[in-house]
């Protein structure tokens, strides 16, 4: 039996956006709808940050809400989280939050807050969702709202409904093959290929990036950020692909993923338009968390997952500023000096902290993280490592130089007033706090990953042991069904059969436990050294 | 107990000034130039005697190691395999040992009989031990011969220039922007020097950086600095990342990230490395990258002069005295790895040689003051590394701490000599006399004519790492941004306009 939350913290933060976007949708003027868009979403933050700590005092693997009205209503346990997600979900409000409030004025009537909250409640039901048909539907549902705004604009929709159109087909197609064949353990070599590349397009893995580009350089980039910066496509790999798929879909997604992290990298390095460069660093650090996903030993993927908040927070916070730098100056090219330091030092200070957050600057948010995620990289496999550690040098590089693009130079005159808002200062101080909270008391955050990363790895190696939401049924059948919770400090499930769900010893010589079943292969692992 | 205080002063007073600065920049506190200044000399006094103190106590209690605990981190167990760790070691660090360690904890290691090399007695649980799902980040800091001096030095010049700069910079715009990063600078310089552990080292090792690139880009609305500023951070960026291997591969090889577990655990300059002569010279070949890196070695010796674009103090502070003796501390640090490996220690005289032939070439006939005084530091630093390849250990630690010392003078002297200088010109009515070089007699004017234009090429480096790095990189990515552009317009959409400022409105 899934443990129960104390409160529909997870229902309560889905519905609540979307009736926020009904709201937004029916009041007159941008302005109240800033108002009712921001007031949402702090209750949805709240909402959800109560679920995490909910959560994380309950010492289990995996919970679901109070008064489960979507299982009373559906008969299905849908909305279940764990220890990967729960966290995501208070990340995702913050950056929804943060987006909203930092709305200048002057962008009011070209930013849908409407659309927005939509799509904060689809990500939340994404993330809070574990059963896959539902994660495909909101997933196929996510697309949905920066293709109406890219509609609505007038910009050419062929490319992101080309991808995004051949990501949904290709997730549903790939799904309905491995229901058919009985489940993702029976299913054959082409439904597991249709879901991988699925998840690679979703994810921006190169060769199949462009729509990303194309989406920032077209969509407001409000909505280019929500769209990208919560990760979902990794989360669809974790969910869909990692704990049934072969040992070669796993190669393919970490290759593809370091690849794609040196290669985004250094274009990051020479781009010559803001969107177009954060685009590219942001496309660096999510497929560095997608290869960290893939490491099969503790401490790379609790780094992994360490930097999924970091990137989360400080790419979030680094393309906030980066938005109130266009709303000030238009569109921002980097090949010349815009001299921005005079007019806002505030948001100058803020760009190198979360750049400097997002490559693992000691201090910060993402040192620890990125520590973590090249020392499991280097054990298990030095070139990984040494790609990792390559394209953080070439990100630390381009964030720099965007820096000194944007902020040094002449000061021009100007007769606006271009200091920053309070709202800006608000999310500054709030953003200053979780990056340099983070990385000076790094120990609760990275213990916290660190018991996922083992439960996770756990999973992996014995996927008979994820926990299925089911059908209600007779309570007899659902306790034999179900697995006991686990608990949070010394990992042993409280089962009335320990046996079953203990692990075996691992190998005194082995730095990396090597699955044994060729389908929960690691992408990397190393083999015992004798 | 008093010395456990002392120890933790030396580092919390220059993380002390950079949360005051960091804090008021953030609540948009206007401090006056005095508050600034007095709040820089506090920290750097308190730090100044809290270090006197502790090497008060070495001396008087014949103490030459004395490391200090600050606790874990960052501390990991895996609850599946904790009796079995992969990566054997003799001393397994228990979670009883983390626990145990999370107060600070001082040990004192005292020198015993004959012996040179002196134990350390106690050391309480051994940092950094990372076995399968196993990771400990220890904050450890030692002080011993090697790092109480650099610590010395350190508080002393950054004391003498941030009294310096409050003069130099009266009512410059940046003035507070300067000490901002100059706290910066000198909490990481202090952590490098007294680091115990090589990560605690790297964090160092990155704040100087930063702090060394923002100070070049001082003066921002000109865009030498800022382009200077954003090459030296490249650089120290690719040093950086071959430190971050060396730190790494370490930690593989001997299972602990702590100098003590690298080095053996006598006390500086003894111990022995833990590891072989082959893996002696990898991680070496890598840290020696990083060290000619940030000590300007060849091939990266054309920052050094460029770094000169910022300010008078930032550059007397940075590049005559502490920052470029950072790679030639690193190689001291290291050095018992050094010693296990000869061909290692001719790599080093070798690069230092090659470094201060070239760096005494460059600086006579350089056209300023800065860029001569910096070639000039460049051809001691080089020095001092060949010192070190030569299995020397407390000759390179006495010239490091001379030179910092006359460079700084040199530097901050610099301008007001030129008026000198100028007075003098003024007053004889002409130029001062100039002496002929030696070599006009040995060699003919055809050679003399291309070593000048080497020299003045500065060793042609920039142009090589240019033409042969960084242009190839560059063109490489700009044909595949084409290549990429090309293919969206083909798919759809109207991209591959180049955008312009101010001619878009934000969200749009």
């Amino acid at each position: 039996m899934i443990p129960e939350l104390h409160f529909p913290w997870l229902e309560f933060s889905i519905l609540l956006p979307l009736l926020g976007a009904l709201a937004c949708a029916l009041l007159p003027t941008p302005e109240a709808a800033q108002r009712v868009a921001t007031a949402v979403s702090v209750v949805t933050l709240l909402f959800t940050s109560g679920e995490w700590y909910d959560f994380s005092l309950m010492n289990t693997f995996q919970a679901h809400d109070h008064w489960d009205m979507i299982q009373w209503i559906f008969r299905h346990d849908y909305f279940v989280i764990d220890e990967l997600s729960a966290p995501l979900l208070p990340l995702t409000a913050l950056l929804y939050l943060m987006t909203i409030f930092s709305t200048l004025r002057t962008k009011l009537g070209r930013f849908s807050f409407s659309l927005t909250l939509l799509s904060e409640s689809i990500v939340l039901a994404t993330l809070s969702c574990h059963s896959p048909w539902m994660i495909i539907t909101l997933l196929s549902l996510a697309c949905v709202p920066p293709w109406v705004e890219l509609s609505r604009r007038g910009a050419s929709t062929k490319i992101f409904s080309i991808h995004m159109g051949l990501y949904i087909v290709l997730l549903v197609v790939g799904w309905s093959l491995t229901d058919e064949a009985g489940g993702p353990k029976s299913a054959g070599l082409l439904p597991a290929t249709l879901l991988t590349v699925a998840v690679l397009l979703r994810a921006g893995v190169v060769p199949v990036h462009c729509w990303m580009t194309d989406l920032f350089e077209h969509a407001s980039f409000g909505t280019a950020i929500l769209f990208v910066a919560p990760m979902t496509g990794a989360y669809a790999v974790m969910h869909l692909v990692l704990p049934f798929g072969p040992s070669w879909a796993m190669r393919s997604i970490a290759v593809l993923s370091l690849v794609t992290a040196v290669y985004a990298a250094g274009m990051a390095t020479i781009q010559n338009d803001a969107r177009r460069f954060f685009c590219y660093l942001f496309l660096s650090h999510a497929s560095l968390v997608l290869c960290g996903l893939e490491i099969v030993d503790t401490i790379g993927l609790t780094g992994a997952l360490c930097v999924w908040i970091s990137v989360g927070i400080s790419l979030g916070g680094f393309a906030l500023t980066l938005r109130s730098v266009e709303a000030r100056i238009g569109r921002v090219a980097l090949d010349r000096y815009h001299g921005m330091y005079e007019h806002t030092p505030t948001l100058a200070g803020l760009f190198i902290l979360t750049g400097l957050a997002s490559i693992g600057f000691p201090g910060t948010l993402g040192f620890v993280g990125m520590e973590l995620l090249i020392e499991g990289a280097v054990g298990v496999f030095p070139f990984v490592g040494l790609a990792v550690l390559l394209a953080a040098t070439l990100n630390g590089i381009a964030i720099m130089r965007a820096y000194f693009r944007i902020f040094t130079g002449r000061r021009f005159q100007t007769t606006a007033i271009l200091r920053s808002r309070a709202s800006e200062r608000f999310a500054l101080l709030v953003l200053t706090f979780l990056v340099l909270g983070g990385g000076l008391w790094p120990q609760p955050g990275v213990a916290s990953r660190h018991h996922a990363a083992q439960e996770l790895l756990r999973l992996r190696r014995n996927p008979d042991q994820i926990i299925e939401p089911v059908d209600e049924s007779p309570h007899d059948q659902q306790e034999e069904s179900a697995t006991p919770p686990v608990d949070r400090h010394d990992s042993n499930p409280v089962s009335p059969e320990p046996q079953a769900l203990k692990l075996p010893p691992p190998s005194r010589d082995a730095v990396v436990v090597r699955s044994t079943d060729n389908r929960g292969d690691p992408a990397f692992s190393l083999e015992p050294e004798h | 107990m008093l010395v456990h205080f002392f120890g933790i002063m030396v580092v919390v007073s220059p993380a002390a000034l950079l949360a005051v600065l960091g804090l008021t920049t953030l609540f948009r506190i206007r401090l006056s130039e005095r508050s600034v200044a007095r709040f820089a000399q506090a920290s750097s006094a308190v730090g100044l005697m809290a270090s006197l103190g502790i090497l008060a106590y070495m001396l008087t209690m014949n103490v030459r190691h004395l490391p200090l605990e600050l606790g874990d981190w960052v501390s990991l167990e895996n609850s599946e395999s904790e009796d079995q760790p992969a990566v054997p070691h003799e001393a397994a660090h228990t979670p009883d040992q983390s626990s145990a360690a999370a107060a600070p904890t001082v040990a004192a290691g005292t020198e015993s009989g004959d012996s040179m090399t002196g134990e350390t007695t106690s050391v309480e649980g051994l940092p950094e031990i990372r076995h399968e799902g196993h990771f400990h980040f220890l904050l450890k800091f030692v002080f011993d011969r090697l790092s109480v001096p650099f610590a010395i030095m350190s508080f002393v010049l950054c004391g003498v220039i941030g009294a310096f700069a409050f003069r130099y910079l009266h009512l410059e715009e940046g003035y507070f922007r300067f000490f901002l990063f100059y706290s910066i600078f000198q909490l990481g310089m202090v952590i490098s020097s007294l680091a115990g552990t090589i990560e605690t080292l790297f964090m160092g090792w990155e704040l100087v950086g930063l702090s060394s690139a923002l100070l070049i880009a001082f003066f921002h609305d000109r865009p030498a600095p800022v382009q200077n500023g954003l090459r030296v951070w490249s650089i120290y960026r690719v040093a950086d990342a071959a430190f971050l291997i060396a730190a790494l591969t370490l930690h593989h090889l001997s299972g602990s990230g702590d100098f003590e577990g690298l080095m053996g655990t006598g006390a500086w300059p003894g111990g022995t490395a833990t590891i072989t002569e082959n893996q002696a010279l990898l991680v070496g070949t890598l840290l020696l990258f990083a060290a000619a890196g940030k000590s300007a070695l060849v091939p990266f010796s054309g920052w050094l002069p460029r770094a000169m674009e910022g300010p008078t103090p930032s550059s007397a502070v940075f590049y005559g005295a502490l920052s470029v003796h950072l790679g030639a501390f690193l190689l001291l640090r290291v050095s018992p790895v050094l010693q296990m490996s000869p061909v290692l220690c001719a790599m080093v005289v070798a690069l230092g040689l090659i470094t201060m032939i070239f760096a005494a070439m460059a600086a006579r006939v350089q056209a300023d003051v800065k860029s001569a005084l910096a070639y000039a530091s460049l051809v001691q630093v080089s020095i001092i590394v060949v010192e070190i390849g030569l299995g020397l250990r407390y000759v390179p630690l006495i010239h490091m701490i001379g030179h910092m010392c006359v460079r700084t003078l040199q530097l901050v002297r610099a301008p007001s000599l030129l008026k000198d200088y100028s007075i003098l010109e003024n007053a004889l009515g002409d130029r001062l006399p100039d002496t002929r070089s030696p070599w006009d007699r040995w060699l003919s004017p055809g050679v003399r004519a291309r070593f000048y234009r080497f020299a003045w090429e500065r060793g042609y480096l920039d142009s090589i790492l240019d033409d042969f790095v960084v242009r190839p990189f560059v063109n490489i990515f700009k044909w595949s941004d084409r290549m990429e552009r090309r293919w969206t317009s083909f798919l759809g959409s109207p991209v591959g306009t180049e955008v312009t400022s101010k001619s878009d409105p934000g969200e749009s």
